[in-house]
């Protein structure tokens, strides 16, 4: 059996539906915020792979996922800050129930 | 061809990604989710490790499941009560979350399959790359070097450093 490209796009594929299926369905932010980094990380192995495979000996790829993988841990904890100063104020951060700033 | 041990470090990484993102998004109680998250993340690492790229995975353990992880983990346990469970799904928003999910796998499929005709290629050979030329890479303005962007990931990190201190205290 020959490993060969598709062999890992499959299982990033199968992982970003997971972060789809999860960010729709969940109703806790932060549990959404897990689906995006899911969907993210899905992403980052994207670059990689084709980075790898077609492209052997250059970099362009990991520093992408580099880049990447910095900037979704400064989102998360800007998302974190902004998600616990809402449970200050409302005691609660599901989604359904936050529609105050609705008219 | 592959060996043996490298289709098993395979089967093994696959299988646990499939499985461990499954589990992120239909486990009920949300710290589960973020340790399912964790597992996820450190077989992404492991993936990493097995296409020679060791720098990108040491970076994705000490970012991905040394920070952002932990910092998961202390805001569930701010906002939530441990025992938890989130209400069951009503059938609808499930309904719709398998349709966008199964929509997504059959557009990705799709184009994976008809569209990525070196989708088939094997490992090419690679030396792993040198510590020196990442640094030199990250560095350097030349071509193929990064500079500017590294600088701007640096501002990025501030104005997100300014900001969530802006957004959290007290008032």
């Amino acid at each position: 059996m020959e490993i060969t490209m598709i062999y890992y796009l499959v299982p990033a594929l199968i992982m970003f539906c997971c972060g789809v299926y999860g960010f729709i369905t969940r109703k806790n932010m932060i549990a959404m915020l897990i689906s995006l980094e899911l969907m993210l990380n899905a992403v980052d192995i994207n670059f990689v792979v084709f980075n790898r495979f077609l492209f052997p000996g250059q970099m362009e790829g990991m520093f992408f996922t580099l880049f990447a993988i910095a900037i979704a841990a400064a989102e998360t904890a800007l998302a974190i800050a902004i998600i616990i100063n809402v449970f200050r104020a409302a005691k609660n951060i599901n989604v359904t129930d936050l529609t105050k700033m609705k008219n | 061809m592959e060996s043996v041990g490298s289709i098993i470090m395979y089967l093994v990484i696959a299988l646990s990604i499939i499985v461990f993102s499954v589990l992120t998004v239909t486990t009920r109680k949300i710290l589960r989710a973020a340790t399912f998250l964790l597992f996820t993340l450190f077989a992404t690492a492991a993936m990493y490790f097995k296409l020679d790229y060791e720098f990108l995975g040491a970076v994705q353990i000490a970012v991905y499941a040394g920070g952002i992880v932990v910092l998961f983990v202390f805001s569930i346990l701010l906002t939530s009560h441990p025992g938890d469970k989130s209400e069951r799904l009503v059938s609808k928003q499930r309904v719709l979350g398998l349709i966008a999910a199964i929509a997504t796998l059959c557009v990705g499929g799709w184009a994976l399959i008809n569209r990525c005709g070196q989708a088939l290629v094997s490992l090419p050979q690679m030396e792993n790359p040198k510590m020196h030329a990442i640094g030199e890479a990250l560095m350097g303005t030349g071509e193929y070097q990064y500079l500017l962007p590294f600088e701007a990931i640096s501002v990025l990190l501030l104005a997100c450093i300014i900001g969530g201190v802006v957004v959290a205290r007290k008032r």
